[in-house]
């Protein structure tokens, strides 16, 4: 049974046309890729997934229920963690309320304390400041943030809009590490890398996205050893 | 010269309570208000109608707090809806439009209601001229009371923005709006309760300083204009800035009006604001553009 089901959505910002009949599905527990050079449109599909960008036409079903019709602010409270191009955290917020802020909503507000005693013995260092603003983090540390944040929502869904960008590899590798936990606990995730390797190796599925069209889509290995996509993207 | 600078003290809570609506506004929805003075004064017309109605002749205002908090919040809530929700977030400059011509609306709307007469409540000689006096400097009870209460808003408002949810949101929202909106924030709900709050602490001002100024429909002119200084003193968008910006033209005030005369207190707020913004361009507290 699949929770997202993306229908010949097309999309752009006023006369830019973005995206062109794209199709995408998540089924429950799975982690899906979504991969493609820069300006591709990956981060315009999700916005269209958040609510930022209405689609022209097409229709984006979540758990049955139109979402392109919800308002924005009610992804959220419906199950859908997004963590945005650039990590999104509220830099002049304290962690503490960047993570409380995590259980705005009436899902998952009567269950805040529990979801922050999870989410700060996931990110020890979390703990240790609690009470300094968010902006004073490592570049790596707010992405453990935005990540604890999100946790902190309970998501069906957890939307990662480039997780590794502007960290070193080593620091990738922690939070590619602490996904796969997330993955093996069974969460539902949506992933956009450019980096391919890192992205289809902790997907079940990928797509491929080459300037608004949906060129390819399979499972990551059979992705991973595809030599148009070795060639396009990895050089090989 | 002690006294001077209490008296200035005591009022520049009051200031200080206007500076901080203003500056909540302005944080939460990037506005500058151009008629919280204005809302002032419809806070101290709610007084003046409400004692009149409601009030036994010679007591004291105070109790209306209540009533003129609620009306007030209602009223702000209504001029957000009909006319300043249509410009945030939309355009850089047309709020100043907006606000400025909200001002003269109110101005002249009140005035073709209660005429342009300077009227006041009837409080009692013994609370309008009463004071208590602490190692020989005297506090005027009209005064003392309105710089307690407006401390106790003052108090109420950082509560309510560093430890409530509603609170968070607002900050959030003022500081990304989109990730606001994603952690499930509903951005209109903040921006009426921003306004309507931004709307009480003008009102209760108002309320706070009807034993002591006359009312007219032209009165906010001062407050919105001293208001305005407390913000750009404190530095933009920062509530300890507005409060201490607050304080501070109350003591400049008082000084250069006791000292000299009271017409040209205005000029030496002004020229306090220029030196300050010479030596700290983004105000005592603001830490100018954040860049990234
Ligand atoms: N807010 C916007 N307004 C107008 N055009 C935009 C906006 N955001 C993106 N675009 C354009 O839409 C196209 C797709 O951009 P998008 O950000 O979706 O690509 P992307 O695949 O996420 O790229 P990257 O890997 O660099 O993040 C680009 O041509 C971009 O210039
Ligand atoms: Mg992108």
């Amino acid at each position: 049974m699949n929770m997202l089901k993306m229908d010949k959505v097309c999309a752009g910002y006023g006369d830019l046309k973005v995206l062109f009949d794209i199709s995408l599905e998540i089924n429950e527990g799975e982690v899906v890729a979504l991969v493609g050079s820069n300006g591709a449109g990956k981060t315009t599909l999700l916005r269209t997934i958040s609510g930022e960008v209405i689609p022209t036409s097409g229709s984006i079903k979540w758990l049955g229920m139109e979402l392109t019709k919800l308002p924005e602010n009610k992804r959220a409270v419906n199950g859908i963690a997004h963590i945005p191009q650039g990590r999104g955290i509220l830099a002049s917020l304290s962690i503490k309320d960047n993570l409380l802020l995590g259980t705005y909503t009436k899902r998952t507000k009567p269950r805040r304390a529990e979801l922050l005693e999870n989410a700060l013995q996931m990110f020890p260092i979390l703990k240790e400041r609690l009470n300094f603003p968010a902006g004073s983090l490592s570049g790596g540390q707010q992405q453990m943030l935005a990540i604890a944040r999100a946790m902190m929502m309970a998501p069906k869904l957890l939307i990662l809009d480039e997780p590794s960008l502007g960290l070193a590899p080593v620091v990738v590798d922690d939070v590619y590490r602490i996904l796969d936990v997330m993955k093996r606990q069974g969460s539902s995730m949506l992933v956009i890398e450019q980096n391919l390797t890192k992205a289809l190796s902790i997907s079940d599925r990928g797509y491929v996205l080459e300037t608004g069209h949906m060129q390819m889509t399979g499972p990551s290995k059979e992705l991973l050893n595809n030599k148009d996509i070795q060639k396009a993207y990895l050089g090989i | 010269m002690i006294q001077v600078i209490i008296n200035g003290l005591l009022i520049g809570a009051v200031y200080s309570l206007i500076a901080v609506g203003l500056t909540m506004i302005h944080g939460v929805m990037k506005i500058v208000n151009f008629a919280q003075g204005e809302l002032l004064m419809v806070g101290m017309y709610v007084t003046y109608v409400l004692y009149g109605a409601f009030v036994a002749e010679g007591s004291a205002p105070y109790f209306l707090i209540v009533p003129v908090c609620i009306i007030m919040f209602l009223f702000g809530a209504l001029v957000f809806k009909v006319s300043v929700s249509h410009v945030v977030g939309k355009s850089e400059t047309s709020y100043i439009i907006l606000t400025i011509g909200m001002s003269y609306l109110l101005r002249y709307g009140f005035q073709m209601i209660f005429g342009s007469n300077y009227q006041s409540i009837p409080v009692s000689e013994s609370l309008k001229f009463g004071s208590i006096t602490i190692g020989g400097i005297v506090f005027t009870t009209t005064r003392l009371i309105a710089f307690f209460a407006a401390l106790i808003f003052t108090i109420f408002v950082n509560y309510l923005l560093s430890s409530t949810d509603i609170g968070r949101a607002m900050r959030a929202t003022s500081e990304n709006k989109t990730v606001a909106t994603s952690l499930g924030v509903n951005a209109k709900i903040v921006y009426i309760v921003a306004f309507g709050l931004g709307t009480v602490f003008a009102g209760v001002s108002g309320l706070l300083v009807t034993p002591l100024y006359m009312i007219y429909p032209s009165v906010g002119a001062v407050f919105s204009t001293i208001a305005m200084s407390a913000m750009v003193l404190g530095g933009l968008g920062n509530i300890k800035g507005a409060m201490i910006g607050g304080m501070i033209i109350g003591v400049v005030e008082a000084l250069s009006s006791t000292y000299l005369t009271t017409n040209v207190s205005q000029i030496f707020i002004n020229l306090v604001l220029i030196l300050i913004l010479i030596f700290k361009p983004y105000g005592l507290f603001g830490k100018g553009v954040r860049i990234a």
